[in-house]
């Protein structure tokens, strides 16, 4: 079987080019299904739109040559181990010139690996875990980290809630999850005292009910329960949690900010606050242009990986340009490509603006938005490096 | 303390979804000693058949209001979906496991075709409906009460009263009635009852048409509870309810009924006490441990008649 793809892709890399010179192949690695699908639609349609915008204008120009830009979109099914095989398949058999993508932590921690060991450049738009771009020159990001939005959460539930008691219930499969679950804890209780986060409780892979967990966490009373969960899991959580009699604040991580958590999770997810990348409700400038655009074009509002999606393209096709032209040496362009990206001295993105440091995570702001009673995400503050 | 009645509270909960599910299995193992591996689909089959007919009922796809109230939507709700969960769970049998019956197939080749037709449920259900979860409406009004320090809602209170009602009433049919006489019948030897005049096929049919109405009821009341909808949600539960009626012993409705239960417990309780991580090593060695003691489950009796 494994012989089988090895000759598959092995047959087909070799396959020329008609006009290798005049197509931009991107690849983007993105969960098109499995347990966070809305997040693979919306990087996909904000792909698509940044291609479509480009493309009317006649093509990507890279040192006065018009160029066409093609996007390969692969379904890694929130799975590592389908993110890891999408990647090879990209590489050696699509030959992209690089890629966008995975989004969650656990896929784009395995396939930071298979970029770098292939010398291919990628991009996550969306992974907030240290470990997928750490001792890897060739992964970048174009999300901020979770040990920077550890404090911002633990500082704004401090302010905000009055609390010196934190609870944290997290999804132990997840890096991303389980990664910022710990980085939250270490700071909360660095800030108010060992034993302040009164309940450290995680849930397995496909879990859906959570009473015992709950009934230990409300047991404990702590201020506020801290969810570093994917918006799927945070609506039932809400509600178990109401169901017990909990009332009290919840506090999310940028995860919650999906368009589909409020279809799922309704009224009970109002009037809590979660740390994220952007603020869609009361945008201006650019941001505002963008998030106009995508609604009038699909019919809802952007989310925040919609955003980082078409940031970190951006990016990836800024860095293109500035090779000043590419030779139709793969390898030589990738590592072209790679050392333009680290190169960048100043990004202006809708997600804010950013510069890449040494491990090619970016420098950048995060805000906390609150969940207002018409179910959008309002802009409450926002916390700079 | 308080702590451990609201953990009662939970387990009888989720204690329900799996005896739920788990008579399903159980019903159609006695009849026809085959593992319907499909059983834990069908269940899914049940939630999403509940989205829409409820959602249908609200008016949500037509620009006609059918004008009703939550409650009363939900009524209706009921009966509907047993109904089309039942259809499924028969089309099945009827393309399925009848075939293979008719040709004396061997048992291995009909498990098999039933864990097919699991899969071909998910992705079917993954192909038209797409990978966007659902989220099922509140259709009740809920309300949240504490008594003695243990929280429980109108809806938990609900679905553990409709586990324990549908267990008698299907004790009652397969002790005390005609068809449930039949059903033994066929499990003690199906070989020599169609010679007396018993309607193998028919009973059958009727076996399928109450395991799978049963998981449509509880498709239902698992979306209530917990509302988020997506194709892979009855992979696991069936699993794990299939794991819980064998060790009550499989082919006794009530081993299957204690089973559920005792699962639910299980894995409530390991989490109450123990790290949450080792809910499902701790409470699946438990019940490897008595059915290494009792290798036919807590109900079973070695090979005499079922169910």
């Amino acid at each position: 079987m494994i012989f089988g793809c090895l000759f598959v892709l092995g047959g087909q890399g070799e396959y020329s080019r008609a006009d290798a010179s005049n197509t931009i192949t991107l690849g983007f690695v993105i969960p098109l299904t499995g347990d966070i699908p809305k997040v693979g639609e919306s990087s996909r349609y904000a792909a698509e739109m940044l291609r479509e915008e480009i493309m009317a204008q006649g093509g990507l120009e890279i040192g006065g040559v018009k160029h066409e830009l093609r996007f390969i979109y692969e379904d890694n099914e929130s799975k590592p181990e389908s993110a890891v095989m999408t990647m090879l398949k990209l590489i050696d058999r699509d030959r992209v010139l690089a890629i966008v993508g995975p989004q969650s932590s656990k896929q784009a921690v395995p396939a930071g690996q298979v970029a770098n060991d292939n010398r291919t450049p990628m991009i996550s738009p969306w992974s907030t875990n240290p470990d997928a771009t750490l001792n890897r020159p060739w992964v970048f990001r174009a999300a901020f980290l979770d040990p920077f939005q550890a404090p911002v959460a633990v500082d704004f539930a401090m302010k905000q809630f009055n609390a010196d008691k934190a609870a944290v219930l997290f999804a132990l499969a997840n890096d991303y999850s389980k990664g910022l679950a710990e980085f939250f804890r270490d700071d909360f209780e660095s800030k108010n005292g060992k034993g302040s986060v009164v309940a450290f409780e995680s849930y397995g892979d496909r879990d859906q009910d959570f009473s015992a967990q709950l009934t230990k966490i409300l047991a404990a009373q702590p201020d506020f329960i801290f969810l570093p969960n994917n918006y799927n899991e945070v609506a039932l959580i809400v509600r178990q949690a109401s169901d017990l009699g909990w009332t009290g604040p919840f506090m999310g991580a940028d995860a919650w900010g999906s368009a589909e958590l409020m279809t799922l999770c309704g009224d009970l997810c109002k009037g809590h606050y979660f740390s994220t990348h952007y603020a869609a409700a009361g945008a201006t400038g650019a941001t505002k242009d963008f998030i106009e655009k995508y609604q009038a074009k699909y019919g809802y509002t952007p989310d925040d990986v919609a955003a980082l999606t078409w940031d970190a393209t951006r990016l990836v096709l800024e860095a293109i340009q500035s090779t000043g032209g590419l030779s139709g040496n793969l390898r030589n362009d990738r590592a072209a490509i790679r050392d333009a990206m680290a190169a960048i001295e100043e990004f202006d993105g809708i997600t804010g603006s950013m510069r890449f440091d040494d491990e090619g995570d970016p420098i950048k702001c995060a805000v906390v938005v609150k969940i207002n009673d018409a179910g959008e995400f309002e802009f409450t503050e926002s916390v700079c490096p | 303390m308080e702590s451990l009645f609201q953990n009662i509270m939970n387990a009888l909960q989720w204690g329900s979804f799996y005896s739920l599910i788990a008579l399903g299995y159980c019903l159609v193992y006695g009849v026809l000693r085959l593992i319907n591996f499909a059983h834990g689909d069908i269940f899914m089959v049940g939630a999403f058949i509940a989205y829409f007919t409820a959602t249908f009922l609200m008016g949500m796809y037509t620009d006609f209001s059918f004008g009703l109230s939550n409650p009363m939507v939900l009524v209706l709700t009921i009966p509907i979906t047993m109904i089309l969960t039942a259809g499924v769970g028969v089309t099945i049998e009827r393309v399925a496991y009848r075939p293979l019956r008719n040709k004396g197939a061997h048992r291995l080749y009909v498990v098999i075709t039933a864990l097919m037709c699991g899969l071909i449920l998910q992705h079917a259900n993954l192909a038209v409906l797409g990978a966007s979860r659902r989220s099922f409406p509140d259709l009740v009004e809920r309300s949240v009460y504490t008594i003695g320090g243990v929280t429980f809602t109108n809806l938990r209170v609900a679905t553990i009263l409709a586990a324990f009602l549908v267990f008698a009433m299907l004790y009652t049919i397969i002790s005390k009635t005609r068809i449930g006489m039949a059903m033994r019948a066929i499990s003690y030897d199906r070989f020599a009852i169609p010679l007396m005049g018993i309607p193998v096929a028919t009973i059958v049919v009727i076996t399928f048409v109450l395991g799978s109405s049963l998981a449509g009821l509880a498709g239902l009341l698992y979306s209530m509870s917990y509302p988020v909808l997506e194709p892979y949600m009855g992979a696991m539960i069936g699993w794990k309810a299939f794991i819980a009626a064998v060790v009550g012993g499989i082919g006794d409705i009530r081993g299957a009924f204690v089973g559920g239960f005792l699962l639910g417990f299980l894995e409530i309780m390991v989490v109450a006490f123990f790290p949450s991580t080792f809910r499902d090593l701790i409470a699946f060695s438990i019940l490897l441990l008595i059915l290494s003691i009792k290798p036919t489950g807590i109900f079973g009796m070695a090979q005499t008649t079922k169910i």
